[in-house]
């Protein structure tokens, strides 16, 4: 861990309470709901970490909280890592967005939305990014169904053939 | 004896209406491409000079479905990509040909999910299904043939 990790760890856990867990010399700290933005803010503007790389979500099914929400971030002077997590229950997922203090997490808050279903309040265009607009449901919750098709063989291929859908001229 | 022997050397040849139309589309068909993943890699081989699908009256393979009476769909059909695969289907002009190309063209492939068609012929009507993941070029050509035979032989109760 830089100097630099160690000094945005100090910053963020005596301002947000922001808890620390290391893993490999992989910093991440985690915050609640409420600090995000305004830590965010704090890491962009005082801290230097000048690069969002990533937002992303983890769905941890049978917990409370359900989801957490991970954002990557990089200082391109220090050469330095570090990444948040924020918990969000799974009654109601809300968080607020960073797209006002990074305009580049625009996409990845919709890909969030569109995959897990949390609401990011404040998203400038909150539509789906990956799946059809008419589309149910989220895709990568752990409780979303990976769908099935039924095996053809010989003895039940008529039964399962008249149950597909067919393509018309 | 026909009117051949009776016409001698004037360069008259009979048949039916029916072998006249079908020799002139399977002799040129106009293939739309459609590649939509590493299928796409073999489709372009395909058309490139070791392969030469030109042989088979197959020039150039157009983006657009107006100047196209046979589409080769090459890859997973998303159902996102679905409504885009068959609004392009019904603006070919008709007669048209489809050749489902791959596994996961013809059934799904490996991809057995939510997020994948099971086969593009839940969506458009399908006349070649090519196996392969993904087919050799000559899989394909060997697809296009048995197109071509199936065509040779239409009759003219179906396009009339």
């Amino acid at each position: 861990m830089n100097d630099h990790i160690q000094r945005a760890v100090r910053v963020l856990s005596e301002r947000f309470k922001a808890e620390k867990r290391e893993f490999r010399e992989q910093v991440t700290l985690v915050l609640t709901p409420e600090t995000l933005n305004e830590a965010v803010r704090v890491l962009r503007d005082e801290l230097n970490f000048n690069m969002m790389m990533d937002v992303t979500a983890v769905d941890y099914l049978g917990e409370e909280p359900r989801f957490n929400v991970v954002y990557q971030f990089y200082s391109l002077e220090k050469n330095a890592r570090l990444s948040l997590r924020v918990p969000v229950e799974s009654l109601n997922p809300h968080l607020k967005t960073i797209e006002d203090v990074f305009p580049g997490a625009n996409w990845y808050e919709r890909e969030v939305m569109d995959m897990f279903g949390i609401i990011f309040d404040g998203h400038s265009d909150p539509r789906r990014i990956i799946m059809p607009a008419d589309w149910q449901g989220h895709p990568l919750r752990k409780d979303y169904p990976l769908g099935y098709e039924e095996v053809q063989f010989t003895f039940n291929f008529d039964e399962i053939d008249l149950r597909k859908p067919k393509g018309k001229e | 004896m026909g009117i051949e022997q009776k016409a001698g050397n004037l360069g008259i040849v009979t048949t039916t209406l029916e072998d006249v139309v079908n020799w002139s589309r399977y002799n040129s068909m106009w293939p739309m491409l459609f590649g939509l993943a590493c299928c796409a890699i073999e489709m372009m081989s395909t058309q490139a000079s070791s392969y030469d699908l030109s042989r088979f009256g197959m020039e150039l393979n157009r983006a657009s479905p107006r100047q196209a009476d046979l589409m080769f769909v090459a890859g997973r059909v998303t159902r996102k990509m679905a409504p885009v695969l068959r609004q392009l289907y019904d603006q070919m002009p008709a007669p048209k040909w489809v050749i489902a190309m791959g596994d996961c063209a013809s059934c799904g492939g490996v991809f057995n999910n939510y997020a994948v068609v099971q086969g593009v012929d839940e969506i458009v009507p399908v006349d070649v299904y090519v196996a392969g993941c993904p087919p050799r070029p000559e899989a394909l050509i060997h697809g296009v043939m048995a197109l071509h035979e199936k065509v040779r032989h239409e009759k003219l109760a179906k396009w009339a």
